[in-house]
């Protein structure tokens, strides 16, 4: 398991518009970088990002591989009430790491 | 020797001006179905220097309220010269409360950086900044 990071506020108000950023540990490897020797370093990247809230999408992109390692994220949304948010990442393999934070709105 | 074996990792693909510009340009209408698309509504952020092109931050945005009715759809990134046109795609909605999202992004070299923006009401809007790197990114 790779790394991630998640900052949220920790406690809302409802209605409020806030701010999620997120960073993953991951190499990005382009698939564009030639190895010493010959060949080319094969692609290794997070394709797919996607957050929910209580279950539902709030958010989702698509990383292509001019995003940097270790990709970052920030992006908002409306708190609604409380309970999960859940963060998935998935790579070219399909492999996906998830991880999830509690909000508590009020 | 060290930097010398950095400096073979960093071998550019060689591309014309004219030929990564035409990539760009058939990226963002595939990306907008062919639909017209109009400067404003969108702000892109990116430095208009840069001295390390291994991060770039970007920042893409709407202005204005989002309601059930009015929001944001999904916001594109798009670049000239890097080897793939693509840079990242968002997709937002009604939900999203405020239109601002914030990534990092590599440049292989000075070029053109490109949002599109397509809205609830099915328009397409976009905003286009001019990026110099003085220390391009190991892409290739």
């Amino acid at each position: 398991m790779a790394r991630a990071m998640i900052k949220v506020p920790e406690r809302l108000r409802r209605g409020e518009a806030f701010e999620i950023r997120t960073l993953i540990a991951h190499p990005m490897e382009t698939g564009f970088r030639s190895k010493e020797g010959g060949g080319l370093v094969p692609r290794d990247i997070i394709s797919r990002f996607v957050c929910r809230y209580n279950g539902e999408q709030v958010f989702a992109a698509t990383l292509y591989p001019a995003i940097t390692a270790n990709p970052y994220i920030a992006f908002h949304t409306v708190a609604t009430d409380s309970g999960v948010l859940e963060f998935s990442w998935t790579d070219d393999r399909g492999s996906t790491q998830t991880e999830s934070v509690r909000i508590v709105v009020e | 020797m060290l930097a010398h074996a950095g400096g073979v990792l960093c071998l550019a693909l060689v591309r014309g001006v004219h030929a990564a510009r035409a990539d760009m340009e058939r990226a963002i209408t595939e990306f907008s179905g062919g639909a017209p698309i109009a400067a404003g509504r969108v702000r892109l952020d990116v430095p208009e220097l840069v001295e390390n092109g291994n991060s770039v931050p970007v920042v893409v945005s709407v202005d204005g309220p989002v309601t059930p009715d009015r929001f944001v759809r999904r916001i594109a990134v798009f670049n000239e010269k890097n080897p793939q046109t693509h840079v990242a795609v968002f997709e937002l909605g009604p939900r999203a409360g405020r239109v601002h999202v914030s990534t990092r992004m590599r440049m292989a070299e000075s070029q053109a950086i490109v949002a599109v923006a397509e809205l609830s009401d099915g328009t397409f809007w976009s905003d286009r900044v001019e990026v110099v790197v003085t220390l391009a990114a190991c892409l290739e």
